[in-house]
């Protein structure tokens, strides 16, 4: 494993000068994982906040070949360029090693962009899924998606004074792309480098495909106080909302477990989004996104075969 | 002239055997009625070493096109193959390839959309993608199928064009109907099409490029022009290529086929398959002393207006048949582009309309006869009781 050090004398992928939101997770989160990476890459990029913000006609912030196709189909667009580098590769048109690697928000994963993100799974390409899943369509002006946390407040699922924010838990898409039976699944946050970066070296080592689900923060929709993007980070998998784990060749393996009980309330608290949740009235939805959490997490434990807490 | 081979085909084997002696780089498809076949008989080459095609079975006509237009950006000559509601499923990668200027090439097998759902042809499915800037290529049969697509891998990568084309053929009257046809030696399909090599593409990691950005007001437009540009650009190269086919052949392509148009008085402009039909009641007409003249439109996009307008200056009447309904309330798409191609003219030339055939009815040789009868009406008449009819449906 590369120290710190190493990692920071690597040539970025991805340089300065784009144009996300300062304390934005995506070019933290991207950055980290690329880190990981020693041959030459193509990149797809689903339409989202990473990819206006990258790539703005006349100007480029990546290094790497790079392809933005749209908004679902990140996954299709870069199965078609690993396709065609394993067939000019055949015929001896290109030498070089080449890796493959796709990004989405979790709009473009988790919803719109699922059914071409399981297809390419299903058919085994060698590529690496990330998905930047922020909790809601933030480049569009933060609309709720599947992935956005139950109660929050978005665009599309106001704290209204009938309905508070929104009505359902998030979908546990790590867990759907694991039940694929694809070489390596992982969700990981970049509070964590040391983890983040070695699973994005296994996702990119493995023959076949390999997906990462990657908790990046949007201080924009969350409304947390930008600088302390890394405590928000660590409250979510401390308080077990975001639980660090990998499933290898369908082996489930937890990474991290939190020393102590942190209720969720904990990293809620940190947030605009919740705000609201925190009236008198609406302490029960605290409770019950509590319970979910607390059942998510002891199946979690049961598919790594750890030890349930007493 | 090259070593031929005659053989009897369906219109859909006809179009998987340019493919296979095209031997794309990669093919990505989903199957679709009527296109299916195709799918089947490319998927059997793969499997049977007879191509050196990476096939992609996705799993929908988006993710065929999506991986399409990666592997052309991967620098590979890549094709997909659809009809009707895959079409249209593919609507908004269509755009992004032509505007990527990715030379991908695709089969359609024209099917009427959806709903009521039908499996029958019309040309509703590649009219609808009239607009998404690629070249579009109409074959009459299995004969015209099989050429066009070899034709449109040098079309599609001319460096003046550099944008996807479509090649179209009528579902089940072309593609399931057994014809004789005449195809051309594996090597020299080989050597005619030549080998793909782009100037820039993903896969060269000395050169990295940045492709699909977000380009706004400051340079979308231009990009546009230049998009129209080559659009315009195709045109010759669609005849310098169909030139080229025809001294290998003996059949050369051009823009449209004229059929005993040059003294005629009513003349029909059609697409595909019922310009064979069209053509017979032509010469019965012509055996009774009629001045019948046929327009057979093969390229619609480029439009040649220009030339269609030229070939009908001397015509009294025209009869353009569209066999899709645009729900424009003035007609179909080629009637709309012919009536405005002719308007230069400053003559007094009178174009009507007749939607026909949708969902796949039938017409047939003495239906072109009644409706040359209705076009020399109007000839003697000078009266037009309606500008676009519905020719065989029940009012
Ligand atoms: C087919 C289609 N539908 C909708 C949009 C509009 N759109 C662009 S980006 C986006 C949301 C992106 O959200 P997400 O995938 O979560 O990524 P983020 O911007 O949050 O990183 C939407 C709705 C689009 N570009 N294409």
């Amino acid at each position: 494993m590369a120290t710190l050090k190493e990692l920071s004398q690597k040539k970025e992928v991805l340089t300065g000068g784009h144009r996300l939101c300062a304390g934005c997770g995506h070019g933290i989160a991207t950055r980290m994982v690329l880190n990981a990476v020693e041959d030459p890459l193509v990149v797809s990029v689903a339409t989202g906040c990473l990819e206006v913000a990258t790539t703005i006609y006349p100007y480029t912030a990546w290094r790497c070949s790079f392809i933005h196709n749209a908004f679902e189909n990140a996954a299709a667009t870069i199965s078609g360029v690993e396709v065609a580098y394993r067939a000019l590769k055949r015929k001896g048109k290109i030498e070089k090693d080449m890796k493959f690697v796709a990004f989405g928000g979790d709009g473009g994963t988790y919803d719109i962009g699922f059914q071409s993100l399981s297809g390419a799974m299903e058919r085994g390409h060698n590529i690496v899924y990330v998905c930047l899943d922020n909790g809601a369509y933030m480049n569009t002006g933060i609309q709720r998606s599947s992935a956005t946390p139950f109660g929050a407040d978005t665009t599309t699922s106001p704290a209204g004074k009938v309905i508070p924010g929104k009505q359902q838990f998030r979908k546990d898409l790590t867990a759907v792309m694991a039940d694929h039976n694809i070489p390596y699944v992982a969700q990981a946050s970049p509070h964590n480098w040391k983890d983040l970066h070695e699973k994005a070296r296994k996702a990119f080592e493995v023959d076949g495909p390999a997906f990462l689900n990657i908790l990046s923060p949007c201080p924009r929709g969350w409304r947390y106080n930008t600088p302390d993007i890394s405590q928000v980070l660590k409250l979510a998998v401390e308080s077990r909302y975001w639980p660090l784990f990998e499933v290898e060749n369908g082996k489930w393996k937890l990474n991290h477990r939190p020393k102590k009980y942190v209720p969720v309330e904990e990293w809620l608290k940190l947030q605009g989004r919740f705000r609201h949740l925190f009236k008198e009235e609406n302490r029960h939805l605290i409770d019950k996104l509590q319970k979910e959490v607390d059942r998510r997490w002891d199946i979690l434990l049961e598919r790594c075969g750890e030890k349930k807490e007493e | 002239m090259v070593n031929t081979k005659k053989v009897a085909l369906t219109g859909n084997e006809a179009v998987a055997q340019a493919m296979k002696q095209i031997n794309p780089d990669v093919v990505a498809a989903y199957p679709i009625t009527p296109q299916t076949e195709i799918v089947q008989f490319f998927s059997s080459f793969v499997a049977n070493g007879q191509v050196d095609t990476e096939f992609v079975t996705v799993e929908s006509e988006h993710s065929a096109m999506s991986a399409t237009v990666g592997a052309a950006a991967g620098g590979a000559r890549a094709m997909t193959a659809t009809s009707a509601n895959g079409l249209a499923l593919m609507w908004e990668v269509l755009y992004i390839a032509a505007s990527n200027r990715l030379p991908i090439v695709m089969p359609v097998v024209n099917r009427a959309l959806s709903a009521p759902i039908n499996i029958h042809c019309d040309h509703a499915d590649s009219m609808g993608a009239r607009d998404s800037g690629w070249i579009q290529l109409y074959s009459e049969n299995a004969q015209e199928a099989y050429d066009n697509v070899i034709q449109a891998i040098r079309i599609a990568e001319h460096p003046d064009v550099l944008l996807p084309v479509m090649v179209t053929m009528d579902g089940f009257i072309i593609s399931h109907a057994l014809e004789n046809l005449e195809i051309i030696d594996d090597d020299a399909v080989k050597e005619f099409v030549g080998e793909y090599k782009p100037d820039m593409h993903l896969l060269d990691p000395d050169n990295p490029i940045t492709m699909g950005p977000l380009d706004l007001y400051d340079f979308y437009f231009e990009h546009k022009r230049q998009q129209a540009e080559a659009m315009k650009n195709a045109k010759k190269v669609i005849l310098e290529v169909g030139k080229e086919y025809g001294k290998l052949t003996g059949r050369e392509y051009g823009l449209f086929e004229k059929y005993k148009l040059d003294d005629a008085e009513e003349a029909i402009i059609v697409l595909n398959s019922a310009a064979g039909t069209a053509k017979e009641a032509v010469d019965a007409l012509r055996e009774k002393g009629k001045k019948a003249g046929l327009l057979k439109l093969r390229v619609f996009r480029p439009f040649p207006y220009q030339e269609i307008a030229d070939a009908l200056k001397h015509v009294k009447v025209v009869g353009v048949m569209d066999r899709s309904e645009g729900f424009s309330d003035f007609g179909g798409p080629v009637f709309s582009q012919v009536r405005s191609a002719l308007y230069d003219l400053k003559q007094d030339i009178k174009v009507v309309n007749y939607i026909y055939g949708l969902g796949g009815r039938d017409i047939a040789e003495e239906d072109f006869a009644k409706i040359f009868g209705n076009l020399e009406k109007i000839k003697t008449t000078g009266k037009i009781d309606n500008l676009v009819s519905y020719y065989g449906v029940r009012e």
